[in-house]
């Protein structure tokens, strides 16, 4: 990929050669790796890097075999399963065992989001500014755009499956299962790369193709969650998600190649529907032709604040209404932890882990984060739509009239944050009625919603972090995408890594109090506050100052 | 119109401006006045530091160094205070894409005051624009009107227009030149910035041309004209050639036709006085005297840089005068 250095001419066919509708497919699939090229490395370096360091832990466990039995048990905790997998070869741990149970799952995820992202990228994104349009005007195929895209997203997929296969052959691992799990987990991530294609087909904008992909991810993660609950191994309710043929395939444990060919189909029927929508609709359109619209503005349509929520309150109903969807749905299994913990109950090793009372919470506690994690991704992405419309010349045209810079910001960053609460509580509230409605009496509604509500301060740093870097260093707001990352990584990973209590404390939900298990420490939940005020002081002082990007 | 002292003040007042993007040196000591109540153009091609000016006027920049006033205001401290009193036209419009071109317009209007329905509705009927549409399905040209409705459609001192003719097609053109008119008639000053040569020759009372960031030439389109050569052609009886020995005269070329001989020169406007008895004492045909276009003036300007690029330009650069010249001679017949 890296030898890639120069722009190839965009079309190098000659126009006496007649041409097909892939015409210049080539020559584009370089010109996206030429423009990719930094984006597509670190991705294809990363996914690799994490295996070797996950690897590195497991073996080590491996030398106390009663260590590795206690993990066993512990991943068959509701809690642990909901961040790991079916369970396959928790009779024998292995470190194969381990990697494929434990991994798979968030390299699919990894994977399916790098896979969203450049396809969407390259499609609709394209599409929507007149890039795209260029480019089909030049000697190229109709098809060969979306056929570049989708050979970028499938080369840099197999990339990573041959570099972590040589990682996981590396360390010892069986080389069939090796190889089976990294092509498993590629199919995986490429059927998201299919349904963000559908997906660019029906939506007009890139922020709309891109969400309903995220959606499908969302679901694919819960059903698996439900599924596996439901049963060990997984119930039918886990064959409805693409990342469960992954696990599926139980790679080092008993080998089996046909999940992954559910993949396969998936993707191939998938392609057929985008083509098929494509061909019914014109070029930068979305299925749906748009509808003329008021000639005059509702009167309320008069602040700063009624524009910015007047665009971002479609994406706030959409990912509020399907993640509380979701968390729902979470909160109903949450009975079924109580006869989980009975059948495991006599297991010794189990025992020891927890006691069974706590196990309940413990599970509730983990989907309480991931609920604060997505109203934190979503915080971001709102957050920085500031940058957006400075970006598209938009922040200029409104710092024209007599809208002052704070007052500009202040709506935006009034809407975000409120947007993010409603996130929020909507998905605690909604978890909590899951679980009320399944009729668990280990937690309480109340509990669930204080756990959820103590995580607003930590979301606050986020949306404050990411406008002070626009406000101050524009360039560098992806900055804040590594913090949320970085977070994840300490939720899940923070004890398999060993990560030691200073580098924890960087991440703002180390310092989010869980009343489930703990105490509230009102000096966490203060000290959270008092950065996210900082934040926000020093955003407003910062844009204050700043000059306004210029197009 | 607010006739208060500041109408003594000029309407825009910038002395040695300056301002650098890293090592891009954008403005470069820049002078620029409008007088209250006049249309000013800012004739410069892209590149010349005519939109980095504006964004210091409008307070989206922060200056180096030099002074800039506003309505009698300072463009960065008194943003907003300053904002009420104008309107302005970016080069290239982006619109809020869910918003239709209507909405758009009413929201910019009503920050800056209560909008009028009824001069909103014949500002959309002049400028042919349908406000139901969504601003993501408006072509460039008509995101330029949906920005020039929204800036005519408010009663304000200063319109600042950063090349808003671009993507309008002559006839709409037209009408944009009718409404500066109209808006200088109601004591709006006017700060034009374009490369349309013809669109500034068309409403501006003055002109400032800007070369590197910093003003090269600046006046009213007499004060300009002064200075620069009229294109003059003649049929006369007598040999012309002395005339090309006169000072100030240049290019004088020769060719003989039925009638007499035709001879062709450019010649400084301040000299014409000396010239114009010596080519009468020749036994003149037809006479024909091209006034120097906006054009001219910009070529002379531009003309070496242009050259440097590989553009062919005549002489000094005087393409599109020689044009008018030929045309009027052709008449003459």
């Amino acid at each position: 990929m890296s030898a890639v250095t120069a722009a190839p001419p965009l079309a190098s066919a000659p126009a006496a050669r007649g041409g097909t509708t892939l015409t210049g497919t080539w020559s584009l699939v370089r010109f996206i790796l030429r423009r990719d090229r930094v984006r597509l490395l670190v991705w294809s370096l990363a996914i690799p890097a994490l295996y070797l360091a996950s690897l590195g832990e497991y073996t080590a466990m491996a030398d106390d075999p009663e260590g590795m039995q206690a993990r066993a048990a512990l991943v068959q905790t509701p809690a642990m399963v909901s961040m790991t997998g079916p369970g396959y070869g928790t009779d024998d741990y292995t470190v194969g065992a381990a990697v494929s149970n434990e991994l798979v799952l968030w390299m699919v995820l990894a994977l399916a989001v790098m896979s969203i992202l450049q396809v969407v990228r390259h499609t609709r994104a394209e599409e929507e500014s007149s890039r795209s349009e260029l480019v089909r005007a030049a000697a190229v195929g109709r098809h060969a755009p979306v056929v570049a895209a989708l050979v970028v997203v499938l080369l840099v997929n197999v990339v990573v499956a041959a570099l972590s296969s040589a990682v996981l052959v590396g360390a010892g691992l069986e080389a069939v299962d090796s190889v089976a799990m990294s092509l498993g987990v590629a199919m995986s991530a490429m059927t998201f790369g299919a349904i963000a294609l559908v997906a660019s087909q029906v939506t007009e904008h890139s922020r709309g193709a891109t969400g309903l992909s995220m959606a499908a991810l969302g679901a694919a993660f819960t059903l698996r969650t439900i599924g596996d609950m439901q049963e060990q191994h997984g119930s039918w309710v886990s064959w409805l998600s693409p990342i469960a043929w992954a696990q599926q395939m139980r790679a080092y444990v008993d080998l089996r190649w046909w999940p992954a060919a559910l993949g396969a189909v998936v993707i191939v029927v998938l392609l057929f529907v985008a083509s098929t929508l494509a061909s019914r609709r014109d070029f930068g359109a979305g299925l749906v032709p748009d509808r003329p619209g008021r000639a005059d503005a509702l009167p309320s349509l008069r602040t700063p604040a009624a524009l910015v929520w007047l665009q971002q309150r479609m994406a706030l109903l959409w990912t509020a209404l399907g993640l509380a969807f979701m968390w729902f749905a979470t909160g109903t299994i949450v009975n079924q932890v109580g006869a989980m913990t009975e059948s495991l109950a006599n297991n010794p090793v189990y025992a020891s882990v927890l006691g069974s009372g706590e196990v309940t919470k413990a599970f509730v506690g983990i989907i309480v984060l991931y609920a604060a994690l997505g109203a934190a991704a979503y915080g971001i992405v709102a957050a920085l739509r500031a940058k957006t419309e400075e970006d598209a010349g938009r922040a200029e045209y409104a710092l024209a009239t007599p809208v002052s810079r704070a007052r500009w910001l202040g709506a935006n960053l009034g809407v975000t944050s409120a947007g993010t609460v409603v996130v929020l509580v909507t998905g605690v509230l909604a978890l909590a009625g899951g679980a009320a409605v399944a009729g668990t009496e280990d937690v309480t509604f109340g509990e669930v919603t204080e756990a959820g509500l103590l995580f607003l301060p930590a979301l606050a740093v986020f949306v404050g972090l990411a406008a002070a870097l626009f406000a101050w260093i524009p360039k560098a707001t992806s900055l804040v995408w590594l913090l949320l990352e970085y977070t994840i990584v300490v939720a899940l990973f923070a004890d398999l890594f060993h990560l030691p209590d200073w580098a924890r404390r960087i991440s703002p939900f180390w310092w989010v109090p869980d009343p489930l298990t703990a105490g509230v420490d009102w000096v966490h939940v203060g000290g959270l506050c008092a950065v996210a005020l900082v934040l926000f002081v020093l955003a407003f002082a910062g844009f204050r100052r700043r000059d306004v990007a210029t197009k | 119109m607010t006739t208060t002292a500041s109408s003594t003040t000029p309407a825009v007042e910038v002395h040695d401006l300056r301002k650098a993007f890293g090592s891009v040196q954008a403005l470069d000591g820049l002078d620029l006045t409008v007088e209250t109540g006049q249309v000013a153009g800012f004739l410069g091609p892209n590149g010349a530091g005519k939109s980095t000016a504006i964004r210091v006027l409008l307070g989206l920049l922060r200056s180096d160094s030099g002074s800039a006033r506003l309505l009698g205001g300072d463009p960065w401290r008194d943003a907003v205070a300053l904002h009420r009193r104008l309107a302005y036209v970016p080069g290239d419009v982006s619109l809020w894409p869910n918003l239709t071109g209507g909405e758009a317009i009413d929201y910019l209007a009503r920050l800056r005051g209560k909008p009028d329905k009824r001069r909103k509705a014949e500002l959309l009927e002049r400028f042919e624009l349908d406000p139901t549409k969504k601003a993501r399905t408006y072509s460039k040209g008509n995101r330029q009107k949906v920005a020039l409705v929204a800036a005519f459609v408010s009663q304000v001192d200063l319109l600042v227009l950063d090349e808003p003719t671009s993507g309008l097609d002559p006839l709409m053109e037209a009408v944009f030149t009718e409404h500066v008119r109209e808006a200088k008639a109601a004591g709006t000053s006017v700060l034009l910035s374009s490369h349309i040569l013809s669109e500034v020759e068309k409403v501006c009372d003055t002109v400032t041309i800007i070369r590197g960031g910093r003003a090269v030439e600046s006046g009213t389109l007499d004060d300009l004209r002064h200075l620069t050569r009229s294109a003059v052609t003649a049929v006369v009886d007598g040999d012309p050639s002395p005339i090309a020995a006169m000072a100030g005269v240049h290019d004088l070329a020769t060719t003989s036709n039925g009638a007499g001989t035709r001879v062709t020169f450019d010649v400084d406007n301040s000299e014409m006085g000396r010239v114009l008895p010596a080519i009468s004492a020749l036994g003149v045909h037809s006479f024909t005297a091209q006034p120097p276009s906006l054009e001219e003036l910009f070529m002379r300007h531009y003309g070496d840089e242009l050259a440097a690029d590989g553009v062919p330009t005549s002489g000094d650069g005087a393409d599109g005068a020689g044009k008018h010249a030929a045309s009027s001679r052709a008449g003459a017949q």
